[in-house]
């Protein structure tokens, strides 16, 4: 076992891992985070997304003792005050059903806007492609990121 | 899923102590860059190893050097990285939009070239662009440093060249003025491997090079398809007559993903496509 400590969602965490151990299983049964989730295991689904150092990575294909050091941002830290503005879109326009695909999409949106704050729908396709969602045939999905990102008004 | 093979994890920060401790491991010791291959494997069984030398803390193999005429791609450079780099498009084009139709971003962000060429399963989307640049793999061991020709590299599917004891530092690319493409084929955008690529390369004085992957067990160039090109003035019907030699260049086979059948149809396709496309950027000058 190795101590690692990394910060995640802003707070300095520290735990022991072996090896061999996953990111997205530690994250998820001895840090707490739950909002990664397990599809394919395989880095093919997207639901297991979170940012490593502001970029979104499969957190089912990187082991965790990678990680020792670095920063991990999560939906959980995304709405540490509340829902922004894509995510309470997403909920108006009801993105989701089951809502499995949820934190990767916002993940994967989060990445996005950061670089280009107002994307165009091909850039929003590019940038969520990879993330499977098996309920709603993506269009509301799209549609909403679409929606809060669009330019309107100066910031 | 957890991986049910035990392994000790090393991060060096030297390349000596990585040549270190492959030349003791020898085959018992698996190479970590981005892991989007490797993690796969070992959660599914497919490979096992006692030791996983991690190399992303090495910073000399994270750089991508651009001089004159020749351009370092360092083993931990990732697609995401290719990709944000408007020189490497400008220089690079083909390897450029290869990486662009690597899997998805939360791969590219991790994935690297060279892991890329590393895995050598026959789909691989850098190697055509590879090929066609005639791309030199540097590789060194405790013996020493030496440089690998691309054509020499893919071995079999998943075989390459390179011994155990060695560790790949990174890919060295000739600059020449040249426009091209990289035509994929998927199923869907995202998350699919090549059912058929190829990379197309041409210049001003009328080079042409040509190369494929999934559609052969290892990526190759298309010599015959060059050769009948070379020198020539591109029209319609030149075109129409080199599609006629694709069959013979290519060895593909039926599996899950699609038939030998429709992978040689569409070569000839995106062939087609490809050069046309290739031709246009020529001649409409390079943005």
């Amino acid at each position: 076992m190795k101590k690692i400590t990394l910060k995640i969602n802003g707070e300095l965490r520290s735990v022991y891992v072996e090896p061999e151990e996953i990111l997205l299983d530690v994250l998820r049964e001895k840090l707490g985070v739950k909002s990664p989730k397990c599809g394919c295991d395989r880095g093919d689904c997207g639901a297991c997304a979170v940012l490593l150092n502001g970029r979104s990575v499969r957190s089912c294909l990187v082991l965790a003792i990678e990680t020792d050091g670095q920063k991990i941002v999560t939906v959980e830290g995304i709405s540490k005050d509340g829902l922004n503005k894509v995510q309470n879109t997403m909920l108006d326009k009801n993105a989701f059903q089951c809502g499995f695909c949820a934190p990767g999409m916002i993940i994967s949106t989060t990445e996005l806007i950061e670089k280009n704050p107002h994307p165009n729908l091909e850039e929003i396709k590019e940038a969520l492609s990879g993330n499977l969602c098996r309920c709603t045939g993506y269009l509301p999905i799209l549609e909403s990121v679409q929606e809060a990102t669009k330019e309107e008004h100066h910031e | 899923m957890a991986i049910l093979n035990d392994f000790k994890y090393y991060k060096p920060k030297e390349i000596n102590e990585t040549l270190q401790l492959l030349s003791e491991f020898k085959e018992n010791a698996k190479i970590l860059a981005g892991g989007t291959d490797l993690i796969v494997h070992l959660k599914e069984n497919l490979v096992k190893t006692e030791n996983v030398i991690d190399i992303k803390g090495i910073t000399e193999l994270n750089k991508i050097d651009i001089s004159k005429d020749n351009i370092f791609l360092g083993s931990g450079v990732t697609f995401t990285e290719i990709i944000e780099s408007p020189e490497l498009k400008d220089k690079l084009p083909i390897l450029w939009e290869a990486s662009k139709k690597v899997a998805s971003v939360g791969i590219r962000n991790r994935a690297t070239v060279v892991g890329n060429i590393c895995s050598a399963v026959p789909s691989l989307d850098s190697a055509p662009a590879l090929l066609v640049y005639d791309a030199e793999i540097v590789v060194q061991s405790k013996n020493g440093k030496r440089t690998i020709s691309i054509h020499d590299w893919f071995t079999g599917p998943k075989q390459t060249i390179l011994k155990p004891e060695e560790l790949v530092l990174g890919i060295n690319i000739p600059i020449t003025i040249h426009a091209g493409v990289y035509e994929k084929l998927g199923r869907y955008r995202g998350e699919d491997l090549a059912q058929a690529g190829i990379g197309i390369f041409v210049d001003e004085i009328k080079n042409y090079r040509f190369a494929y992957c999934a559609v052969g067990p290892v990526p190759k160039r298309m010599k015959k398809l060059e050769d009948f090109l070379q020198g020539k003035e591109i029209s319609d019907k030149l075109i129409e007559e080199a599609t006629e030699i694709i069959p013979s260049e290519i060895s593909p086979i039926t599996d899950i993903r699609s038939s030998k059948e429709y992978r040689t149809h569409m070569m000839k396709i995106m062939f087609k496509r490809g050069l046309q496309k290739s031709m246009a950027i020529l001649k409409g000058g390079r943005s």
